[in-house]
């Protein structure tokens, strides 16, 4: 490439710039370049081997700036974890794991090696800094990959941290580039350089195209600008006024689907409370540790199938149900069942209850924090552009939650089970008179409740600490949520888990989530003041006494 | 004579006052007088230990009274505990003066901690006894009274008005939680030396706290046993037992609930005093909507609207939570989660309620 | 009706003469009796349990090697159960009723400063092995964790020196540890020329377990060009949905770091670590640590705790080393009597896990070394960094106005914790 632009470019620089450059090492990568050869090489191989995270930084450099056959596929597997050496003579090898075994290819010489252990061999470290290096040389290497996601992903490495030399290989390959969105992004990168040009035509140029770009670099760019002349001042600062704009407006949508996902957080959570306490009228203090048996049930089954995490969860979804619902009926038939028509006293029960499965849970697990492991498919980010994306796990629980509420209104309206839990709970005695086994509802009932309870765990196991505490930190939520939605209203908790969740989020940024969080629940106060029974009241008689 | 009159009707509550009266004179002795190898000798620890649990009977006593007389079940009622335990924890801030481990003759350490310039508005006064004496009651009297005022109006009732309490609690807590509010964040207040001139960590003064919480309970005792005899006590037993037949009748429900309610939250104001300078600190963890949900299980333990049955339970089960903490670390939840199941279960009517059922049955 | 009321008296009377007469039960004196107090329950057991666990295997193997003094040692384990008020309780009860010499135990600052005039006031000893804020200095505590200078000060010149960071986010849990080191960078980094608007500050309540937009305010914050890292005081609980939520926004380690001080081992096993590889921990000691000490450390600890998978963390060390210590210093002193030994244990030097020696200096903070680690896949931290000699805690911060003039020295002459060389008085104490 040619030295004496790149050098040219290095000095137009704005120091800050300059100053990056100099911290990367892309300097002493422009000095050491006329020590080349093979011996050298060698050398850097050799180099990788060694503790010193600056001996093996020194390497790579070389390794990446001879572009050789080797390079790309060892930092790969550098940047992988799979790079190893052999402690006997300090050969490379690649690892790969095939059930159960691991096998060593090596890179130069050496016999492949395949064993039951890692015996023999000891793995490249490498640490942050590195890590960084060994991405932005492989970027370089990848603009031309056959695989778009990894062009687009070196793309994008590069756009972090734009240079004039990546800007000289984008050029080459753009128009041959097919994917729009990728072209997209060369493009800015080019925009981006191309501020720095001296010629005022081709900086207007540039503006233009940087304004449309969501990028954050292109933003910088236009942000570190320092415009020659008015006119370009002015477009400028049109250009970031308006980038900035609909960054708000991207904002603003985050911010709501952030409130929607922690309303079905919360909705989730409550959904069961809202069919043992709402529906049944037990205070149901130990709704928050059937939650956390979900959550563990997750965790069991992980430990179960290690090989398929992939679906480890689904298989959880209808494990926790029967769980926790036969925990809750366990509950039902031992205790609750003799305290009917004595709420009150269901709290005090159910609060023993729940320190004693707190207790159990502690003893069985021991008292930390099990590791739940979140599935390929579920992790990451559906990136709508390059400001806004909607993390998968997020979107899926809300999913997940529309879907449970969806079940359980059908379960309530269309079966005969949900028919005779709404007359049970609207008239025990009237209900018995026809036909109704008003014991066996109550149990399915508490069952289901608890059941639903556990669904949420599983949720909740992906997002949080799986712990014996777990349950604590949701019940008193729950409570709010069924309250505030009105007591016995299904709908009304769905409703209210998700606007409590949105009023909080669009609080957040404003008074930090510690005084969001009062404020959500000052008016909840307030409202129930001027609605004394929640959201969605139940009426005619039944709830009169 | 009148307070005769009074505990006539009251053979339960004659006897515990009486016990509390033998227990005032004994602990002291106990503590005091017999030299320390003696088998007699009652530890210090064990007196302060007493005096907390008379703080908690007396917390237990509010909540009872407008639980037990008026329906109101409230889940907030360590709110008001914890209110009058900042103010007199406040007080014993201020009492520190310059001999606090930055020798700032004004700002409380966590203050000087944190740079804070100046003592915040609220910090005023509290220097005084007799202000902080004030806020003890007022504080939480005051909030009882708005927080009152605008639910009873409303007529919230029920569950809903449980959940409310709750949430008050529970946004004090974040509230206290935070630094900026000025009340030491999550450290709280701690590290008092003395009350009125009197060095905390003298025998004589914890004897003296341990009798001052001796004497507000059996004051308080008589006080709301005498509340729940006069017409205003039979009035609010109609309205727990009826509330809308009992307003239509003519009786402003609104007002009776609401100075109950302030009156209870006055006294759980006054045992939240009495605790701090006994445990020597305070902080938002009091606030725990748990907290106040256990202070429920102790009553209904000891047999709600009974008074006395408050007494015992809180006295009952904060022995029992000592006990097992120590003897059976790893596994006491099992015990007491397992002692609420069969109280409840076996016990409907709490521990006071097994001499009753045996009365019914003679 | 009077005979049951008399039966009930003799019920009443029963209990209260068992509670009375329990706390005056004669001991026997023929084993030393430490005190561990640490929650077995409540919020903070899932980090205190561990310790708990720590202290009876060192006591076990103590006992092994004959006790101390000849004499056995006896733990007494009691669950103040993560309520504050009760550790002041419990640690009368211990002093007072158990009659341990020393006491093990705390793990968050307000449990400290619950038990600290318990302890006093009874003048006994205890071991703090958790870091903290600094700030303190108490003639009956011995803090065998990292003060802010031992920890925080060490990682924020790594990640300044060798990865180059020009903007700053200090995220904490709002309280009095998070705030005071938080106030410390602060100062220290304006000192080094960061400027105010390259620093942003956070502040989430205890156990926050919704991260989606500060974790988005963190992307944004670093996507201004500049190289962006985290330094984390956040909390315990609130941890794993923090680094969860990073995980799947897609901040990677490369992008920006983030360096925590109360992420250890323990809690990455709770933790899926695979997207977290990379991120950073500041520690005094990490199960990786490669010396025959710590190999022979893990091994008894696994064998004791019957789990081949359990890992050894930062404050199980300082435990280590605060046993070790205590007990040399009594075989120095010659008694168990808390008084001496106080004075026994200023000077005492015991091997770390770490293949040195931790001394314990005259402000009863001890020598470390700060060693920085990055996560692995694994759940365990790689070194990358160490001091190249040991640092000692400072209990008063150079960095704070308000004690800036103050040093603590608990030798004779001065033995005092709080002294103010400017108005040469020595503020605060209680003896």
């Amino acid at each position: 490439m040619p030295e004496s632009i790149t050098i040219a470019v290095v000095r137009r620089l704005s120091p800050l710039l300059l100053l990056f450059f100099l911290f990367t090492g892309f300097v002493p990568q422009l000095l050491a370049n006329t020590s080349t050869g093979e011996a050298s090489l060698q050398e850097a191989w050799k180099a990788l081997t060694d503790k010193s995270y600056s001996k093996k930084e020194k390497a790579i450099t070389l390794i990446a700036r001879q572009n050789t056959a080797d390079a790309y596929p060892v930092m790969k597997a550098m940047l992988d974890g799979k790079l190893y050496f052999s402690t006997r003579d300090k050969t490379l090898f690649v690892l790969k794991e095939q059930d159960g075994n691991y096998a060593f290819t090596p890179l130069f010489a050496g016999q492949a090696v395949t064993q039951e252990s890692k015996r023999g061999f000891k793995k490249v470290k490498i640490n942050n800094r590195l890590r960084t290096r060994l991405r932005q040389a492989l970027a370089l290497l990848q603009l031309q990959h056959e695989d778009k996601k990894l062009r687009l992903a070196a793309v994008q490495e590069l756009l972090k941290n734009p240079d004039s030399k990546a800007a000289n290989l984008i050029r080459d390959v753009v128009e041959k580039e097919t994917d729009t969105e990728i072209r997209t992004a060369m493009h800015t990168l080019l925009a981006v350089i191309q501020l720095e040009s001296p010629n005022e035509n081709e900086q207007r140029e540039a503006i233009k195209k940087l304004a449309d770009s969501l990028n954050p670099s292109a933003l910088n760019a236009l942000t570190a600008y320092q415009p020659p002349n008015t006119a370009l001042k002015k477009l400028a600062n049109a250009a970031i006024q308006k980038i900035n704009d609909r960054r708000d407006n991207y904002a603003r949508a985050e911010t709501i689907f952030f409130g929607l996902s922690l309303g079905s957080v919360l909705a989730l959570a409550a959904i069961g409370l809202a069919i043992t306490f709402g529906v049944m009228g037990v205070i149901n203090m130990a709704h928050g540790e059937l939650i956390m048996i979900g959550a563990y049930t997750t965790y069991v089954i992980q430990l179960l199938m290690p090989e398929h995490i992939g679906i480890s969860v689904i298989v959880a979804i209808p494990a926790a149900f029967i769980v926790s619902g036969l925990v809750g009926m366990a509950i039902e038939l031992t205790v609750i069942r003799h305290l009917y028509g004595r709420p009150l006293e269901t709290l005090l029960a159910t609060f023993g209850v729940s320190l004693v499965l707190q207790q159990t849970v502690r003893s069985i697990f021991s008292p930390l924090n099990r590791s739940v492991e979140t599935p390929q498919w579920m992790s990451g980010a559906f990136q709508i552009n390059e400001v806004l994306a909607l993390t998968w796990n997020r979107f899926y629980i809300i999913i997940f939650c529309l879907a449970v509420f969806v079940a359980l209104i059908l379960v309530m309206k269309k079966t005969l089970l949900g028919l005779q839990v709404r007359a049970v709970s609207q008239n025990r005695l009237m209900a018995r008179a026809m036909g109704v086994r008003s014991k066996w509802v109550d149990a399915l009932t508490f069952g289901l409740g608890s059941g639903i309870a556990g669904m949420a765990g599983v949720a909740l196991s992906l997002l949080t600490n799986v712990g014996p505490n777990l349950g604590q930190s949701y019940i008193i939520d729950s409570f709010m949520v069924v309250v505030f939605g009105g007591v016995g209203n299904l709908w009304g908790t769905l409703v209210a888990g998700m606007s409590l969740g949105v009023i909080n989020k669009v609080l957040e940024p404003w008074a930090g989530a510690v005084l969001a969080k009062i404020l959500v629940l000052v008016f909840i106060i307030l409202f129930i003041q001027k609605r004394p029974t929640g959201l969605f009241p139940q009426r005619g008689r039944a709830a009169e006494d | 004579m009148f307070m005769l009159d009074l505990l006539r009707n009251d053979k339960p509550g004659s006897w515990m006052l009486a016990t509390l009266l033998v227990v005032s004179i004994a602990v002291p002795v106990l503590n005091l007088l017999v030299p320390e190898g003696s088998i007699f000798h009652l530890s210090t620890y064990t007196v302060t230990l007493l005096g907390k649990y008379l703080t908690y009977a007396l917390l237990a006593l509010a909540a009872d009274l407008v639980w037990g007389y008026l329906g109101i079940l409230s889940l907030g009622h360590g709110a008001f505990f914890a209110l009058g335990g900042y103010a007199m924890g406040m007080y014993l801030m201020r009492q520190i003066g310059e001999r606090g481990v930055y020798g700032d003759p004004l700002l409380p350490d966590f203050m000087v901690f944190l740079n804070w310039q100046e003592l915040p508005w609220f910090w005023h006064g509290f220097d005084q006894f007799w202000f902080a004496a004030l806020m003890v009651l007022l504080v939480p009297g005051l909030l009882a009274y708005v927080f009152g005022y605008l639910a009873f109006r409303s007529r919230v009732t029920g569950v809903y008005l449980s959940i409310i309490t709750q949430a008050m609690t529970y946004a004090l807590m974040l509230a206290f939680f935070r630094n900026e509010m000025g009340f030491g964040g999550n450290n709280g207040l701690t590290d008092f030396k003395d009350l009125l001139g009197f060095d905390l960590r003298a025998d004589s003064t914890r004897i003296g706290l341990f009798l001052a919480s001796t004497a507000a309970l059996a004051i308080a005792y008589l006080g709301t046993r005498y509340i729940v005899s006069s017409r205003l006590g039979l009035a609010s037993v109609a309205i727990r037992d009826a509330e809308s037949r009992t307003r239509f009748i003519g009786y402003r429900v609104e007002n009776i609930k609401l100075w109950m309610f302030v009156f209870s939250a006055m006294l759980a104001g006054v045992a939240g005093a009495l605790y701090v300078p006994q445990v020597g600190i305070i902080n938002p963890g009091e606030f725990s909507p748990l907290n106040s949900i256990e202070l429920i299980i102790w009553v209904a333990i000891g047999g709600r609207g009974t008074l006395y049955g408050a007494v015992i339970g809180a006295l009952l089960v904060n022995y029992a939570k000592t006990y097992f903490t120590a003897a059976l670390p790893e596994i006491w939840l099992f015990a007491l989660g397992g002692l609420f199941i069969l109280v409840t279960l076996y016990l409907p009517k709490g521990i006071v309620g097994l001499r009753r059922m045996r009365e019914a049955r003679a | 009706m009077m005979k049951s009321q008399l039966k009930k008296l003799a019920i009443a009377a029963a209990i209260t003469a068992s509670t009375l007469a329990s706390s005056s039960l004669a001991w026997a004196e023929d084993t030393i009796k430490v005190g561990v107090l640490h929650s077995l329950s409540g919020t903070m057991a899932i980090s205190e349990t561990t310790l708990k666990d720590t202290m009876l295997m060192l006591i076990d193997e103590q006992n092994r090697k004959g006790g101390v003094l000849g004499k056995k040692l006896e733990a007494v384990v009691v669950d103040p159960a993560s309520n504050w008020p009760l550790f002041a309780e419990k640690a009368r009860e211990l002093i007072t009723k158990d009659h341990t010499v020393v006491t093990f135990g705390c793990w968050t600052s307000v449990s400290r400063k619950s038990v600290l005039p318990v302890f006093e006031e009874l003048n006994s000893i205890l071991f703090y092995p958790v870091q903290y804020e600094g700030e303190e200095s108490s003639k009956n505590v011995f803090y065998t964790g990292a003060a802010p200078n031992q920890q925080a000060v060490p990682a924020v010149d790594y990640l300044m020196n060798e990865l180059g960071v020009k903007r700053w986010v200090l995220a904490g849990t709002d309280y009095v540890y998070p705030r005071t080191t938080n106030k410390i960078l602060k100062a220290y980094l304006i000192a080094r020329g960061v400027k105010e608007s390259d620093i942003m500050i956070n502040y989430t309540p205890f156990g926050h377990s919704d991260w989606q937009s500060i974790v988005s305010d963190i992307k944004k914050f670093g996507s201004a060009g500049k190289k962006t890292a985290v330094v984390s005081t956040i909390n315990g609980d609130a941890n794993v949905p923090f680094y969860k939520e990073l995980g799947n926004q897609g901040i990677s380690a490369e992008d920006i770091p983030v360096v925590a001080f109360s992420v250890g081992e323990e809690e990455l096993s709770g933790l899926d670590t695979k997207p977290l590889v990379g991120h950073l921990a500041a520690w005094n000691y990490f199960m990786s640590v490669e010396s025959d000490e710590n190999s022979d450390f893990i091994s008894a600890w696994k064998k004791y705790i019957k789990d081949n998978k359990r890992v050894t963390n930062d404050p199980m060390e300082a435990h280590y080393i605060g046993f070790n210590m205590w007990v040399k210093a009594v075989e120095k002193a010659g008694t168990t009597d808390p008084e001496a030994v106080q004075k026994a244990l200023i000077g005492v030097a015991v091997p770390n896990l770490s293949g040195g020696y931790s001394a314990m200096m005259p402000n009863h903070h001890i020598t470390k070394p700060v060693l920085i680690g990055e996560i692995q896949d694994n759940g365990q931290f790689d070194i990358v960094w160490e001091t190249s000699g040991l640092v000692a805690g400072d209990a008063w911060s150079d960095y704070l106005p308000g004690s800036r003039d103050l040093i603590s020295d608990w030798r004779t002459p001065l033995s005092c914790g709080n002294y103010n060389v400017k108005t040469k008085k020595c503020s605060g104490q209680n003896y």
